[in-house]
């Protein structure tokens, strides 16, 4: 202790030196714009980095489950061959290329980070704006909701996590097509509360909720969860639903992202009716 | 006492004349003087260590608030301040120095006074100015600005001292 009194009291110009300089970089990053991207920017390439490397290890670990997993889907998608199927048929349907536009195009990317214990949770993908990801892309694991897109830089992309009490998404109720919105309310990350749906309708526990077509993100029908609790409506109109998400956001590893290749059109004609 | 308002008359003048005039100064986009550094230059020999950092600190942020800087100018100023008892040192004068004058170019004579503002204000101007780009890309045009402004700031130091001394 008196040594180290005796180095402060020695070095004390050095020592004020650098935490007046401490002081005067905490106030350029906090009040120059430009100077804070600069500094969030490199922290970003270099949390980034980190992360993959701890990343590839977790994966090994996880590298039986998801080989598991593979292989059922192997067999599924085996299964679903066509020449596995006996043409019973008697006549013939011919289908027009034109008749299909190609909506939806799915791209594959590792979680390299991801929370589930704060109210904002984010996700980082190993992939960015070079491997054709865009800020507001639908992201989805096991074909149900993820979360969607944030930003992006070369090789990395940040989701805004379903998980993230800033996130709304419209869904609707699978078997009658009644809307709500579903968002997270911060407590059990295995739960989102549905709202806005009208007291009327009929639902039962078990009931399966899925993303609506007002979404210009996700594709109608993509699984969100199941009813689990549904509360009774306190005088007013509208009821709100537990859902238990279908997804285990603890366990996200493989996630693939969806571009919308009409969503441009999609948007501008609906700017043009609000003109 | 004397000093001291001297000191502080001459803070408030300097930020007046670097933010009224210095600060519209701009030669073909890389020539900005910084006269105010002349504060930092010019006090006391005696002045302690931590005193001289603090001024700085608060001369540079003075800049800095009415430049929209915050935190630009302040750091290059500290940096200058904990470089100058350095630099005191290693420049020799025949004798010691003596306390209580101000080392002005009358003080010690024209190359001591030369190289003691051409080394500090040549460190100044690199720190400024590598904080405001915040990255070595174009590293090149820095340099340029670094070294003609620091001649421009020189000039104007020096010529001020010619302009007090013969007064």
């Amino acid at each position: 202790m008196k040594n180290l009194i005796q180095i402060i009291v020695r070095f004390h110009f050095t020592i004020l030196f650098l935490i007046i300089e401490l002081v005067c970089f905490i106030l350029i990053v906090n009040n120059n714009n430009y100077h804070k991207t600069v500094f969030l920017n490199s922290n970003n390439a270099l949390s980034g980095g980190i992360y993959n490397k701890v990343n590839s290890f977790t994966d090994y670990v996880r590298l039986t489950k998801i080989n598991d997993q593979l292989s059922n889907e192997n067999t599924l998608l085996h299964n679903l061959l066509s020449e596995n199927y006996k043409l019973t048929a008697d006549s013939f349907f011919f289908y027009n290329d034109s008749v299909f536009k190609q909506q939806f195009i799915y791209r594959s990317a590792k979680v390299i980070n991801n929370s589930i214990n704060k109210q904002r949770n984010y996700i980082t993908l190993n992939k960015g704006k070079n491997q054709g990801i865009k800020p507001e892309m639908g992201v989805v694991a096991n074909n149900s909701v993820v979360g969607i897109v944030k930003s992006v830089s070369d090789n990395y992309a940040t989701v805004l996590s379903l998980l993230n009490a800033r996130l709304k998404i419209s869904a609707k109720i699978k078997k009658n097509n009644h809307h709500g919105s579903l968002y997270w309310d911060g407590k059990d990350y295995r739960k989102a509360r549905l709202i806005e749906i009208p007291s009327h309708v009929d639902i039962k526990i078990g009931d399966t909720i899925t993303t609506s077509s007002f979404s210009s993100v996700f594709p109608e029908g993509l699984l969100i969860g199941t009813a689990d609790e549904v509360l009774p409506s306190s005088g007013g109109n509208f009821r709100e639903i537990i859902v238990l998400l279908s997804n285990d956001f603890n366990q996200l590893s493989y996630v693939d992202v969806i571009g919308d290749l009409l969503k441009n059109e999609r948007l501008e004609l609906e700017k043009e009716v609000e003109k | 006492m004397n000093f001291i308002v001297k000191n502080i008359i001459r803070f408030i003048i300097l930020i007046l004349l670097q933010v009224t005039i210095f600060n519209n100064i701009q030669l073909s986009g890389f020539i900005n003087p910084y006269m105010y550094v002349l504060f930092i230059l010019l006090l006391p020999f005696e002045t302690p260590p931590w005193l001289l950092l603090v001024l700085s600190f608060f001369m540079g942020l003075s800049i800095d608030i009415f430049s929209n800087t915050i935190g630009i100018h302040a750091s290059a100023c500290v940096f200058m301040g904990f470089l100058r008892p350095i630099v005191l040192n290693n420049i020799s004068v025949r004798d010691n120095y003596e306390s209580d004058i101000e080392q002005g170019l009358y003080v010690y004579g024209f190359s001591w006074f030369f190289k003691y503002a051409l080394i500090l204000i040549l460190a100044h101007h690199s720190f400024l100015f590598i904080v405001e780009v915040f990255s070595f890309n174009n590293f090149g045009d820095t340099l340029i600005g670094i070294i003609l402004s620091s001649i421009f700031t020189l000039i104007l130091v020096i010529t001020s001292q010619f302009i007090i001394s013969k007064k």
